[in-house]
């Protein structure tokens, strides 16, 4: 009972506190990974065949899985899903750069910096404050509606403006508590030797920072990834857009389902990698630790 | 009679309601190797950190030479460029090499090129026994050889005046010969150190003046010889005691 319980309690400590999950499963060896295989394939096997068994599938299949829809709708939501992914690299590059200079403008101190402070810690708490939603619909149809001389009317440039002010206040605190995680005495360190608050935070604080919130920032990358899709809703033809124009046309949903596996091509991946590398460095820090 | 290298008068550092500093005067001769010695929390540490600036005094005056670096208006990293510091936590830049650590405040704070900070930092590493440690990472490092690079790195800005906190607390005992070797090379040099530590045996070697600290004030200081064998105030007395008993002397 109580061996049980300690079990339950601290499933997952070995991975914290010792050998992990993963190099016990080595050591179970071939036969551990042939029943993880088999039970796999069971249990896999047992849930496709009840859903292909159901009185529904024929429908469902029909609305959602339709092979010629889906070979009909993959050319154009996948030319619309380019779109996507040009629209996240650029939004990411500006994303990373302005929540930089956001969160190092807030890490200032002393009373000569106080007015950029505010004005760093007003724009966090305004743009997290507000649905993005709401700031893709506001600078999207509102300003090109102004109609001011010299000012890009393009709906496509206002949606990722706000994508890209909105990502940057939540990246700007991804990089705070990165530059907050760099001990004090490293600061004092590098104020000691007669750098400013500027060259401490350029050459000493921020390169410690982004090393510790690199997961952190992947996480960004694959919420974004997804999120450049909200464009949509201005009109702008991308991978969701296009895919809803042709369930317009055809009252066929496979294309949502072309625009779901062209999405998940790219994050999965991106996921993957982010735990690889969380993993690696968290390997790496308790062997320095030790 | 000349002007000290540096003075400190009637200077007073509270944190929150804590007074740390209570009324502190010290002058510290050119060439002149100063001990601060003292239980932990009488100040020693608090007055060397007052002196780089990185804590703000409340009340007093300090003087490099003739210059009050305590008066306003004056810039703090300018003041810090005259002189080293060097904590008891090592406090090198992990993410930069050996030779990064120790070039970075002569390349960006004194606008030395390159060629010529690394050149210095070489020569520097090889005085200290370090020349193969250039490339390093501090990680890489013992805690001896990362105490004497941050010695180095301290010194790479040519200092007129070296602060030294407690800056073999932090290691093993094997380690720390290594470090103070590396002090006493300075003493050779003529530097100029106050030196906060609690090796009394290396600060009775070591040092041309001891004061002892106690609650915030120097309650006593002479040469090394008197503070040591005859001191006169009880506390210094008791302190010694327990050294003595500790088998630290």
């Amino acid at each position: 009972m109580t061996e049980q319980s300690s079990v339950g309690r601290f499933g997952r400590g070995p991975g914290l506190f010792g050998p992990r999950p993963r190099s016990s499963l080595r050591e179970e060896g071939a036969r551990g990974a042939l029943i993880a295989f088999a039970s796999t394939v069971i249990f896999i096997g047992v849930a496709v065949w009840l859903v292909l068994t159901s009185e529904t599938w024929p429908a469902v299949q029909r609305q959602f899985f339709n092979w010629s829809n889906f070979k009909e709708a993959w050319p154009v939501v996948a030319t619309g899903f380019w779109l996507d992914i040009k629209m996240f690299l650029v939004a990411e590059v500006l994303i990373l750069v302005i929540a930089l200079a956001v969160a190092m403008i807030r890490a200032l101190r002393g009373p000569a910096f106080f007015p950029l402070r505010v004005l760093a810690i007003t724009f966090i708490d305004l743009i997290r404050g507000v649905p993005i939603i709401l700031l893709i619909l506001l600078l999207g149809f509102g300003v090109p509606a102004l109609q001011l001389p010299g000012v890009p009317r393009r709906e496509l440039f206002w949606g990722l403006t706000a994508l890209v002010i909105s990502y940057s206040a939540y990246t700007a605190e991804v990089y705070r508590a990165g530059i907050e995680s760099v001990r004090e005495s490293q600061r004092m360190s590098a104020r000691s030797l007669g750098l400013t608050q500027v060259q401490t935070l350029r050459y000493v604080l921020v390169p410690q920072a982004i090393r510790n919130v690199i997961p952190a920032l992947l996480n960004g990358f694959v919420s974004l990834q997804k999120d450049v899709a909200l464009v949509f809703v201005l009109g702008v033809r991308e991978g969701v857009r296009s895919a809803q124009i042709y369930t317009a046309s055809t009252f066929n949903y496979t294309s949502y389902v072309v625009a779901a596996v062209l999405f998940l091509l790219v994050s999965v991946p991106v996921a993957r990698f982010t735990d690889w590398y969380t993993d690696r460095d968290r390997r790496r820090m308790q062997a320095v630790g030790g | 009679m000349s002007v000290p290298k540096l003075e400190l008068r009637n200077v007073q550092k509270a944190f929150e309601n804590k007074v740390v500093l209570h009324d502190v005067d010290l002058a510290v001769e050119h060439h002149d190797v100063v001990c601060l010695i003292g239980a932990s929390g009488s100040g020693k540490s608090t007055l060397l950190k007052c002196v780089n600036l990185l804590y703000p005094i409340d009340n007093g005056q300090i003087f490099i030479d003739e210059d009050e670096i305590t008066a306003p208006g004056v810039n703090p990293n300018q003041v810090r460029q005259r002189m080293g510091i060097v904590f008891q936590a090592f406090n090198l830049f992990p993410h930069m090499s050996v030779l990064d650590n120790i070039t970075l405040s002569p390349r960006k704070v004194h606008g030395v090129d390159r060629a010529t900070a690394d050149a210095r930092a070489r020569e520097l590493l090889a005085k200290f026994g370090l020349d193969d440690k250039v490339d390093e990472y501090p990680d890489r490092l013992s805690g001896g050889q990362q105490q004497r690079v941050a010695i180095i790195r301290s010194l790479a800005i040519d200092p007129e005046l070296i602060l030294l906190d407690e800056v073999t607390s932090a290691l093993d005992p094997e380690l720390i010969a290594e470090v103070l070797n590396v002090i006493r090379d300075l003493k050779a040099d003529g530097m100029t150190m106050v030196i906060a530590t609690h090796e009394m045996g290396f600060a009775r070697d070591v040092a041309d003046r001891v004061c002892f600290l106690d609650a915030g004030v120097i309650l006593e200081h002479g040469p090394p010889d008197r503070i040591f064998r005859d001191p006169q105030e009880a506390r210094t007395q008791q302190f010694l005691q327990r050294i003595i008993e500790a088998g630290r002397l």
